[in-house]
């Protein structure tokens, strides 16, 4: 219980940076074109990706 | 392009696929072999996105650009609160809730009005979404076989709804289960999910690597076209409506019928949330990777040609001739589609089966007249018939709106419709103040704001009613403008909707709420749903029940509903857990009377399944008050048992400090008779001798007078020895009691040892011994008491003489400077000591030398009461020896500070 409670709390922590990642103004100050590709589409997958990944890490390593 | 009867046999044969993954769930199932695993029940959540998402995200990032994203976003971020899912979870599988209406209800009391109210908002918001999965099918199947007639007429959508209602009617009702679990249903949703999102990545690929030359490419013929800078960017986006789109999409993850049925009410075990929590996020991220790339190749190979961007999907593999991959995108139209109606209208028919028609039903004449008659027949009727009833709503609300506006942001006006429950919901599960007047006021105050600012206005646009209340608000005030409602503009129509009836909804809950006091039935219910954890780790909830029940009563009435088979399983469930072999002989107490009622509420809800289980039991209603004595009582009881446990640590504490005091004391005891006796001891030996040399004086006057002298000067050392043994051990004793008399002053260490061994010379000469005397020059005062360290050194000094050899014995005497204090050693080239003779050499009458064979040379307690005189002046004494090589006896005394 103790641990499963450390895990949620670490993810709600996850989500929180999550929201303040995916909100203004911090989204409106990617800007341009890099690699090619449009630097909000490329910043918007990235940060995803990244939370996706360590949500995994936080929830499955959690056991 | 495909003839018809193809692409309806393969349809067909698709859903006959479906069939059979769910026929192999439900096999497995009923074999006690589950087929859901973690990954399964992550995919199953997989049914948020619809055809909306499948056509539509397409058609949102042609004219939002990346915004189209927040709806993705926010159920990224929901589902990191693992600890609201599990909860809801919990609380779900304690109280057998199977709606999200329900949940609502039995919340506030297992109340009727509000599971009905719940049911209405929801049916009403999803009826147009299930209208937009229906008109997606039909638009693809038009497009597909290049007959746009397909995709609008009558009969075809027909077809097409009744098909899906007797799909849904199958997958959903084939039986009444206990707990509306559906695995069938559940493996189907996921082996559609995974069929969606192949169809999408196979034609993002098809269309960024086929139709371009990979990301790059697409994006920088894309960039050529006029006004496409605000579609790549984030600059153009509205902060407030971003926002407000994670917000409300995040809400929707949990509170849409559909969502919740897999989410909560399907899921087999809490843990498979740790998969959900990465893996369906992940889902979302793959099938949004190439939306943004498939809608600007559209709007590329489009150019300037009268397309709908929803349709870019389907149409750009068509255009290539690629008619095989636009098969494989159909059907992953089809499976978006399809998995949203089944899993919503099953999730819509049991609400308004057991909260809008069971409570009608229950109070009916009918109903009366049907007494004692298997009703589990009739629900299953009535789920049917609603879910036929919903299906064809949404294929009239289809019909009425054809290509008009209303259906365009419908999937928005759903999500806020059921974003309305998120107050009592939240408030619910962590507030145990929010009473059932509270919830009615906020559910329905929100619910009739977004009616005013969101659906209504759609109508209007629609041109189904008038839109004078838009244009210039009700009546003409124009604060009542229904989008810019109080004069707040701005906004765009989603965020402005989301912002008033939230604030209406969760201001009305929360201030009605504290206004009124709960009901004994809401306390229970708030108690249980806001501590589900605590109560389940002390093992269940308290027994607020209270009456007289039969249980044939009982039993007759769960055959009623649940069907005489699944009845008596369910009871034989229950008698084995309370260890009983036969469920007849369960008693009808309190736990059996819940059990029956957590069983009916499975079937029919939870506020008919109260209505029932009163029925048919004589109950003594609680008060309010009782209630919560009864609650406080299970508070005091944890707080006690609390209490007691700290009671007990401090007791076991108490006995080992106690044990050892005792031990310490026996310890003591014994010590003390050994020193009575020992010191008797000590006592008779020199007063025997002079009693019998006494004796022998007195008895025989004709002694020799030389004998007469000897035997009195014995007399007279025995006397001697006597007198000091009792000095000795009065000194000991007031020195262990600290009723010693010190007197301390500055001394100077040196002058005090050659005194006492001046005292001591005739001593020496006596015994013919060389005394070697070194005293370091510059020696610092010490702070002790002159005769009582003068009384140490001539005991130390006369043990000396004491161990040496007659005539050859040799004694050191030196004392030196040591960091913060002076040092004293008397050396002899005595026998030495052992080394365990060193340690209780310093025990009172403990002797030098063999004490059982020589004649004792002292009384024992010379070093014990010089140790103590040292340790009183804080030096130590203490003793360096080993056999043969002599002993070094030493102290210290600390030097007196400066300033003494």
């Amino acid at each position: 219980m103790k641990r499963a409670n450390l895990t949620r709390q670490r993810l709600v922590l996850l989500a929180m940076l999550g929201g303040l990642l995916f909100s203004f103004p911090i989204v409106g100050l990617v800007d341009g074109v890099v690699l090619g590709l449009p630097a909000g589409y490329l910043y918007l997958f990235g940060v995803w990706a990244a939370l996706i990944l360590m949500a995994a890490r936080l929830s499955e390593g959690g056991r | 392009m495909f003839p018809t009867a193809i692409v309806v046999l393969i349809s067909l044969a698709y859903l006959g696929l479906l069939f059979a993954v769910a026929r192999f769930a439900e096999q497995r199932a009923a074999a006690g072999r589950s087929i859901i695993t973690p990954s399964l029940y992550a995919l199953s959540l997989g049914v948020y996105c619809t055809s909306w998402t499948f056509y539509g995200s397409v058609g949102r990032a042609t004219s939002g650009g990346l915004s189209f994203l927040t709806i993705y976003l926010g159920p990224t971020l929901m589902l990191l609160l693992t600890g609201v899912i599990v909860k809801m979870i919990r609380i779900s599988k304690a109280q057998r809730i199977t709606s999200i209406a329900d949940f609502i209800g039995a919340r506030y009391g297992k109340s009727y009005w509000l599971a009905g109210l719940a049911t209405i908002v929801a049916v009403l918001g999803i009826v147009p979404y299930i209208a937009l999965q229906l008109k997606a099918i039909a638009a693809s199947l038009g497009i597909l076989l290049a007959d746009p007639a397909a995709g609008q007429g009558f009969w075809p959508t027909l077809a097409i709804t009744a098909s899906l209602a007797v799909f849904t009617i199958w997958f959903g009702t084939r039986h009444l289960d206990a707990t509306e679990r559906h695995e069938g249903m559940v493996a189907a949703i996921a082996f559609e999910s995974i069929v969606k999102l192949l169809a999408f990545l196979a034609v993002g690929l098809f269309v960024t690597f086929g139709m371009f030359n990979g990301f790059g490419d697409v994006f920088s013929r894309a960039a050529a076209l006029p006004g496409i800078e605000r579609l790549l960017g984030l600059e153009a986006v509205k902060p407030v409506s971003w926002a407000a789109l994670i917000l409300l999409s995040g809400l929707a993850i949990v509170f849409l019928p559909r969502q919740f049925q897999v989410m909560v009410v399907e899921n087999v075990d809490e843990s498979h949330v740790r998969r959900a929590v990465w893996l369906f996020p992940l889902y979302l991220l793959l099938i949004n990777l190439f939306v943004l790339p498939v809608a600007l190749g559209g709007l590329v190979h489009f150019q300037g040609a009268a397309v709908n961007a929803d349709t870019y999907v389907l149409r750009l593999p068509l255009s290539q001739g690629a008619e095989v991959l636009a098969m494989l995108v159909f059907l992953g139209g089809l499976s978006a589609a399809t998995g949203m109606v089944i899993v919503e209208t099953i999730a819509l028919s049991t609400m308004v089966c057991n909260d809008l028609v069971m409570p009608g039903l229950l109070r009916s004449t009918w109903f009366s007249a049907q007494n004692r008659r298997d009703l589990s027949g009739v629900l299953l009727g009535i789920r049917r018939a609603a879910i036929g009833v919903i299906l064809l709503l949404g294929f009239i609300y289809f019909q009425a709106a054809g290509e008009a506006h209303a259906l365009v942001g419908i999937g928005l006006i759903s999500f806020a419709a059921v974003a309305q429950f998120a107050p009592v919901v939240f408030g619910g599960m962590y507030w145990k103040l929010g009473t059932r007047p509270g919830a009615i006021a906020g559910l329905s105050g929100g619910f009739l704001v977004w009616l005013y600012t969101l659906l209504l206005p759609a109508f209007a646009k629609s041109g189904w009613i008038d839109p004078g209340f838009v244009q210039s608000g009700l009546f003409g005030f124009s604060w009542l403008k229904a989008q810019a409602l109080f004069g707040l503009v701005g906004l765009d129509e989603i965020s402005h909707c989301l912002w008033w009836s939230l604030l209406i909804n969760a201001g009305l809950f929360a201030g009605v709420s504290l206004a009124t006091r709960p009901d004994a039935d809401e306390a229970a219910q708030a108690e249980r749903f806001v501590d589900v954890f605590r109560l389940e780790a002390r093992g269940g909830a308290p027994r607020l029940w209270r009456g007289q029940a039969s249980p044939e009563a009982l039993v007759a009435l769960l055959e009623r509903f649940l069907g005489a088979e699944r009845a008596h399983g369910q009871l034989a469930g229950h008698a084995q857990a309370r260890a009983l072999s036969d469920w007849r002989r369960l008693p009808a107490d309190a736990a059996f009377v819940q059990f029956a009622e957590a069983e009916l509420a499975g079937a029919i809800g939870s506020a008919s399944a109260r209505v029932m289980v009163a029925s048919v039991v004589e109950e003594e209603p609680l008060g309010l008050d009782e209630v919560l004595d009864i609650l406080d009582e299970a508070n005091q009881v944890r707080a006690h048992s609390r209490e007691l446990e700290l009671k007990q640590a401090e007791l076991e504490a108490a006995t080992g400090e106690l044990r050892a005091a005792n031990a310490r004391l026996q310890e003591l005891d014994r010590m003390k008779d050994d020193f009575v006796s020992t010191v008797t001891h000590e006592l008779r030996t020199p007063l025997t001798s002079i009693r019998a040399l006494s004796e022998m004086l007195y008895e025989d006057p004709k002694l020799p007078l030389a004998d007469r002298a000897r035997f009195l000067g014995i007399i007279v050392t025995e006397t001697e020895r006597l007198s000091r043994l009792i000095n000795q051990i009065l000194d000991m004793a007031k020195l262990e009691s600290g009723r010693a008399e010190w007197t301390t002053s500055s001394i100077d260490v040196g002058t005090l040892v050659r005194e006492a061994a001046a005292s001591l010379e005739a001593l020496f000469n006596e015994k013919g011994l060389c005394f070697s005397l070194s005293i370091a020059a510059g020696l610092p005062p010490v702070l002790a008491d002159r005769d009582r360290l003068t009384q140490v050194l001539i005991n130390l000094l006369s043990n000396a003489v004491k161990f040496v050899p007659q005539d050859g014995g040799h004694v050191w005497l030196s004392v030196v400077s040591v960091e913060d204090a002076v040092r004293v050693s008397v050396r002899d080239n005595g026998p030495g000591l052992t080394a365990d003779e060193c340690g209780v050499i310093f025990e009172k009458f403990r002797q030098g030398g063999d004490t059982m064979t020589a004649k004792p040379q002292g009384t024992g307690l010379g070093l014990p009461i010089s140790r103590q005189i040292i340790e009183h002046f804080g030096g130590r004494l203490w003793v360096e020896s080993s056999p043969g090589q002599g002993a070094d006896f030493m102290f210290t005394v600390p030097i007196a500070a400066p300033d003494a």
